[in-house]
């Protein structure tokens, strides 16, 4: 199969009303190029579920400006005030879920597990409405995983198989992102001939791994700028 | 004293409790100026978005904007770091691994509670790790003013704000008094500003017991 596609049949393989997965920490992390296909196609209505919005109106907040964007799942929105607004006016539903359970819905959901308990967030406003249940003593809230039927996922390096290495705190939710969407689409700085990767050093398997793009975006003091 | 100094004065504070070789989780704010009074003691600072090792602020020639802290400010990564997934970093907080963490917060209550994600009157839009780390570090230490630009004291009989969990943090280091919390609730064990206990339960609002105790570790 061939994996290596270019980034403009990215959007043939997004629907409206798609559940999208993106990895990212902010900007770190954060697959660019993929998001930015989707501004000029005509999907909309979709789910997003990544940690934030973007950051500084740049990455997914461009996709949010651009109404692609129905509903966010993800665990920090405050500094964005634009999506803030949008929500209060109705325009933007958002579902808050603590950081750390956010990442392991993810994980369950790419691990065929159904959900899990957990101690986070049990007493609090965000564990109304959720089963609890005691175990060993200790008070836990189950929460749902969570799958996709798209994900974009921002790696370092790709071999032509789609085995992906990572770069510093840029993996962040990416090799989780990878394991839970039905179509798994990997951004990567470069890509290399199978077996130039050290198998020791692949965090992710090809086996996750759907297609593969060359990023137009390169670092450039601090920013990510598109490359010409 | 200025507000500044407070701050200083809070993390070099904190900065005393923690032990060689921990691991310890810093939350933004004032727990982020404690590394600077740490002097030849080493610790390792844990980042929610995976790593740990975290060094300092890189220098322009250092500097790789993937790198960051949970606060989204470049860092760099000290010899013996690793890098992880987010999974794997709240499988760390979670599961107990994290030997300290060093919050902020909004309001801590007499038996420990805090509440340090929701901002009253504004939309309640963010959670980061608070909660995980709140739920799961091995020991919880609050780093933070006694009262807040309003004047009104953050240690409270009953939290007004919402809660970030039902587990309780086990110490309280302000600029006026250092709190303990234990079963039996909360005491001072120390204090900082030249002010006496019973004016001290008077600006806090709250009858406050002090029992002199060396609390280093």
């Amino acid at each position: 199969m061939r994996k290596v596609i270019q980034a403009n049949e990215v959007s043939n393989l997004v629907k409206s009303g798609d559940t999208l997965l993106v990895g990212g920490f902010g900007l770190s992390g954060s697959p660019l190029t993929l998001i930015y296909e989707l501004l000029h196609s005509d999907v909309s209505e979709l789910t997003v579920v990544s940690n934030n919005l973007g950051e500084d109106g740049l990455g997914l907040h461009k996709l949010f400006e651009a109404g692609k964007i129905k509903k966010m799942v993800g665990s920090f929105f405050s500094t964005n005030k634009p999506a803030v607004t949008a929500w209060q006016k109705g325009e933007l539903e958002i579902d808050l879920i603590p950081q750390g359970t956010l990442a392991e819905a993810i994980r369950a959901g790419g691990a065929g597990i159904g959900g899990f308990y957990t101690k986070t967030a049990v007493g609090t406003e965000l564990a109304e409405g959720k089963e609890e249940r005691v175990i060993n003593g200790e008070r836990y809230i189950f929460e749902k995983a969570i799958k996709g039927d798209v994900s974009f996922v921002k790696a370092a390096k790709a071999d032509k198989l789609g085995n992906l290495i990572y770069h510093t705190t840029a993996r962040n939710f990416n090799p989780l992102v990878a394991t839970a969407g039905k179509i798994v689409i990997a951004e990567v700085d470069e890509i290399v001939e199978v077996g130039q990767l050290d198998p020791e050093q692949i965090i992710t398997p090809h086996a996750y791994v759907d297609y593969v793009i060359q990023s137009k975006f390169v670092k450039q003091g601090v920013n990510y700028v598109e490359s010409r | 004293m200025l507000s500044q100094d407070k701050r200083h004065l809070i993390a070099k504070r904190v900065a005393e409790e923690l032990e060689e070789g921990q691991i310890v989780n810093l939350g933004i704010g004032i727990p982020t100026l404690v590394p600077q009074y740490l002097g030849e003691k080493e610790v390792y600072l844990q980042s929610e978005n995976g790593l740990l090792g975290i060094g300092p602020a890189p220098t322009e020639e250092e500097l790789d904007i993937d790198l960051m802290n949970a606060g989204k400010e470049p860092v760099t990564a000290i010899k013996g770091s690793s890098f992880f997934s987010s999974a794997d970093s709240f499988a760390l907080i979670r599961g107990g691994h994290i030997d300290v963490a060093i919050l902020g917060t909004l309001q801590v209550d007499v038996k420990g509670e805090i509440a340090n994600w929701a901002v009253p009157n504004q939309p309640i839009l963010g959670v980061g790790g608070a909660m995980d780390l709140v739920a799961g570090a091995k020991k919880v230490i609050i780093a933070a003013t006694l009262f807040n630009n309003k004047g009104e004291s953050k240690l409270v009989s009953n939290l007004t704000y919402k809660t970030s969990g039902i587990r309780r943090v086990e110490l309280f280091v302000s600029d006026y008094a250092v709190f303990k919390f234990t079963d039996d609730g909360v005491r001072v064990v120390e204090i900082i500003e030249d002010i006496t206990i019973e004016e001290l339960s008077e600006k806090v609002g709250i009858s406050l017991e002090y029992a002199e105790e060396k609390i280093l570790n």
